[in-house]
């Protein structure tokens, strides 16, 4: 890998401190676009991005949290580039929750998308105030100045001053309101692999995340919480808790009542001086537990529900044509169901933070991706304003959206009002599955017709629980938003389409996990798309491409369907079939497709837009006696323009194994209202040997940025089974794969 | 009390003889290089040394490693960094980074008994050890980079 910084930024960084007297520029950007805001006298100001010391220490805010995705470097790195300063001079802190920055809410793959265009003008605001400040300084046109490399030159005179130099002239300039952006070709650092302000730290243990947070005189709790989704509890008996070592109180923790939300399910609370002691009192609480309503909830009957809905007319969503009447009147129809179990997002780190909650204050420490919202779950445990929680964020020990729902910080907030005192809340890793906000349950049921040996008519209907149900306990369909996400969005051009949503109740709360939605039904498009192949004895390459169709783009328009295209209007990213089979026919060349493979091994293909980006893969498999292997992934990504490279690999790399997690062993199952699985022996993931050499292509792009953390996931799994079938001629239609074969 | 050496310093500590040392390293000698990640063994987010070799500290208690000598992630390189941290650097291993103190170890470890490990050895060594940002091809070829500067 090449990288053109060296890692010499950090020695540099480590010799200078933040010194008063800096120029702060408080660039507000609620709506994304407009500059507001003023220049400081050099004290702290929330309301910034950037700040600059005498000494030219440059620092950059990050005000999004970083979980793996690499956007604590990458949005700096566009402030940076922007406004000319160095890299190796540039310290990048992150940012409290505060409304300031606009969104921080770090999930849908936004962080680059939404802040591209507003980072280059906090940079390039900046460097037109260095810029003024040394034409001033200078008494001469600002028009003979060029700012380059950390410093400001003077052409004709060839006179120069670092940045450092101008703060004082320029925080007593007014912030100018219109500036010009630099030339895309001239960035500097955008488009360059820049490794992660981080990375050292990673390496050497000094990395402070949610579960390192540490306050001087903080206590220790753990949760025992209720097996089923509303339970609470009937009555308990701490007395042999209390009796180990270093426990010092228990208590129950109420549980307002189904929807929860973000707040706590509720439980028993043990307080102790540390972890063990605290974990130790917990094993030993006797609770008598109302399980409440949804002890009904069993996996299996469950499924057949699921079935049941995706089987019969259900709620429509999209229609163009009629898919009804010409899968009625065709010779030829092709019909298939597949089921995807629940998940849990499992990331390493479980939801860990530091609470205390003071008279007029709270502040918490969190591995959180949505500080501004934790600022308002806090304030509902503790009875504090929202501006009154400070929300520090750590680094979060990966995310994949469970660390979006603050459950766990609100738990902690409550026990430190209560105990008076600041308080860590570490969960366990069985308490994380148990507890999870699970990524659906969900059943598919398609139908095609084949006229001609042309494909005539599409149907699809699908049923899961919605991630309403977590906010609204009577919801029973997917939101629009969800039926955005690899459903109702089929590129496909067929004269009959049609896309149901069949309606069910949720008896868990359901989140959103690494690319939501767009896992089951995209598995579920892209296998069925392959049966069709086979169905018309033609190549899924030639498949795929002959159903996408003539270049256009696509709008929904007249299908009677709202696409949410993952919040952004359509005309300015829009839906771009041409850019969807050049990513088809790249991968399609980089595995060279249509090469033999021999007995037993096979290739398959699934392609998808999702948060705006194209993606394919092309999966290579061996199977022997049962046995699975993955040899080789070939991706494809076009994301638009790409700031970080390596880092959209890394995410390409990540979003590989996580699909290939899902697909070998993905499965939360209930019964009796209980989570069945609880720790990584029966929730397994991807492990070293299993993992396959990738290859990842990224497509040179001068649109705008898209999304790169999540639209890597959907199609591994589809691809991976559509490879099954062309190695076995076995269709598999549902996961994990773990039940059929040795993986 | 019970007497540790941590990274070459003696410490005593006021603990249970059965606390996992993972939970006496972080709560009490206050080291949070060495992760929690399952605390079953099943992980390897918690991976540290005893004399030498790999433990998981999760399942390991604290009264079994009086009088033996205790190396975390912050006393690996402390001098210098360690070949396997600068060639996480060089390949950017890291996403999230949560893992990665834990995959060190590890595979200091393996290199330590083992300075010319084949594809299998390194898949064999590391197969307790869990990313679940996936950066396991930049792990095998970080190791693989760092046993050839170990060797010359
Ligand atoms: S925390 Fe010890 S192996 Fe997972
Ligand atoms: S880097 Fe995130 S778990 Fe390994």
């Amino acid at each position: 890998m090449s990288t053109v910084l060296k890692m010499d930024r950090r020695e540099f960084l480590k010799g200078v401190g933040l010194s008063s007297g800096a120029l702060t520029l408080g660039v507000a950007i609620p709506t994304g676009s407009v500059l507001a805001g003023a220049s400081s006298n050099g004290t702290f100001h929330p309301n910034a991005f950037v700040s600059i010391d005498k000494t030219g220490l440059v620092t950059i805010i990050a005000h999004r949290s970083e979980m793996g995705q690499g956007s604590k470097t990458g949005l700096p790195m566009i402030v940076a580039d922007e406004m000319e300063a160095d890299w190796n001079r540039v310290s990048v802190k992150q940012g409290l929750a505060d409304k300031a920055y606009g969104s921080q809410n770090t999930d849908g793959s936004r962080s680059i998308r939404r802040f591209y265009q507003p980072m280059r003008k906090v940079g390039a605001t900046v460097k037109d105030m260095l810029l003024t400040a040394a034409a001033q300084t200078w008494s001469v046109d600002k028009k003979d100045c060029l700012v380059a490399n950390h410093q400001v030159t003077h052409k004709p005179s060839g006179k120069s001053l670092h940045f450092g130099q101008l703060v004082g002239v320029a925080q007593t300039l007014p912030v100018p309101k219109d500036v010009t952006l630099k030339p895309e070709k001239e960035f500097r650092y955008v488009g360059k692999d820049v490794p992660i302000v981080d990375l050292e730290d990673m390496v050497t243990g000094q990395g402070v995340y949610g579960i390192d947070a540490h306050v001087d005189g903080m206590l220790y709790a753990q949760i025992e919480r209720c097996p089923v989704y509303g339970g609470t509890v009937k009555s308990f008996d701490a007395s042999a808790a209390l009796k180990v070592k270093g426990v010092r109180e228990v208590f129950v923790i109420e549980h307002k009542g189904i929807p929860t939300q973000f707040a706590s399910v509720g439980g028993v609370a043990v307080i102790a001086d540390n972890t063990w002691a605290a974990i130790k009192g917990r094993q030993q609480l006797k609770i008598d537990w109302d399980m409440g309503e949804n002890r009904v909830y069993d996996s299996s009957s469950y499924r057949r529900q699921l079935e049941q809905a995706v089987n019969k007319p259900a709620k429509v969503v999209r229609k163009e044509g009629d898919a009804t009447a010409a899968l009625k009147a065709t010779k030829k129809r092709i019909t298939a169901d597949y089921y995807l179990p629940a998940l849990v997002h499992a990331p390493m780190e479980p939801p860990a933070c530091v609470a205390w909650v003071q008279k007029d204050k709270a502040q918490v420490w969190a591995c959180v991706q949505a500080p501004q919202g934790v600022q308002q779950v806090v304030a509902g445990g503790t009875g504090l304003k929202p501006e009154q929680v400070e929300v520090n964020v750590t680094l979060l020990g990966g995310g994949f959206g469970r660390k979006s729902k603050p459950d766990f910080v609100f738990e902690a907030a409550v026990i430190s009002k209560r105990i008076g005192k600041p308080v860590k809340l570490n969960w366990t890793r069985e308490d994380e599955v148990k507890h999870g906000y699970y990524h659906s349950v969900s059943a598919h049921h398609l139908e095609a017709a084949i006229d001609d040996n042309k494909v005539s008519a599409w149907l699809h209907r699908n049923a899961h629980p919605s991630i309403s149900y977590t906010f609204d306990k009577n919801a029973e369909h997917a939101s629009d938003g969800e039926l955005s996400l690899g459903f109702a969005d089929l590129p496909f051009a067929i004269p009959n389409i049609q896309h149901e949503n069949g309606a069910i109740k949720g008896h868990t709360r359901i989140g959103w996990l690494r690319s939501v939605s767009n896992i089951f039904n995209v598995f579920a498009s892209g296998v069925f798309v392959d049966e069709i192949a086979a169905a018309r004895k033609k190549d899924p390459v030639d498949n795929l491409l002959e159903l996408m169709g003539p270049d256009r783009h696509l709008s929904f328009d007249e299908s009677g369907f709202k696409f949410s295209n993952y919040g952004e209007n359509i005309e300015q990213y829009p839906y771009d079939i041409k850019r969807l089979k050049e990513v088809t026919r790249r991968a399609a060349k980089n595995s060279n497709w249509k090469a033999k493979t021999k007995e037993g091994n096979g290739k398959g293909i699934c392609v998808y837009r999702s948060f705006l980006s194209y993606i394919s893969m092309v999966v290579d498999v061996s199977v022997q006696d049962k046995e699975l292997k993955v040899n080789k992934v070939y991706c494809v990504v076009d994301c638009g323009r790409v700031v970080n490279p390596d880092r959209v690999r890394s995410q390409m790399e990540g979003s590989i194994i996580f699909g290939l997690s899902l697909a070998y062993y993905g499965k939360i199952t209930a019964k009796e209202g209980a989570i069945e699985q609880s720790n990584f022996h029966d929730y397994p993931l991807l492990r070293i040997p299993q993992t396959p050499e990738i290859h990842i292509e990224l497509v040179q792009s001068e649109e705008l940025p898209t999304g790169v953390g999540e639209p890597g996931v959907p199609p591994v799994a589809p691809a991976l089974i559509n490879a099954i079938f062309a190695a076995t001629g076995e269709r598999i239609r549902e996961l994990p794969l773990n039940q059929r074969f040795s993986v | 009390m019970i007497e540790l050496t941590i990274n070459g310093k003696k410490q005593q500590l006021d603990v249970e003889p059965d606390m996992p040392l993972l939970w006496a390293i972080r709560d009490i000698a206050g080291l949070t290089g060495t992760k929690f990640g399952c605390g079953k063994a099943l992980c390897g987010a918690c991976t540290l040394h005893l004399d030498g070799v790999a433990i998981r500290s999760c399942v390991t208690p604290v009264s079994y490693a009086a009088g033996k000598s205790i190396t975390t992630i912050e006393g690996l390189g402390a001098e210098k960094m360690h070949p396997l941290q600068q060639a996480w650097i060089d390949h950017s291993v890291p996403q999230c980074g949560y893992c990665q103190s834990g995959q060190l170890m590890q595979a200091a470890s393996l290199l330590a008994q083992n300075n010319n490990p084949s594809d299998k050895e390194i898949d064999q060594a590391m197969s307790g050890n869990i990313c679940r940002c996936g950066t396991y091809p930049r792990i095998r070829a970080a190791i693989k980079d760092a046993a050839k500067a170990t060797q010359s």
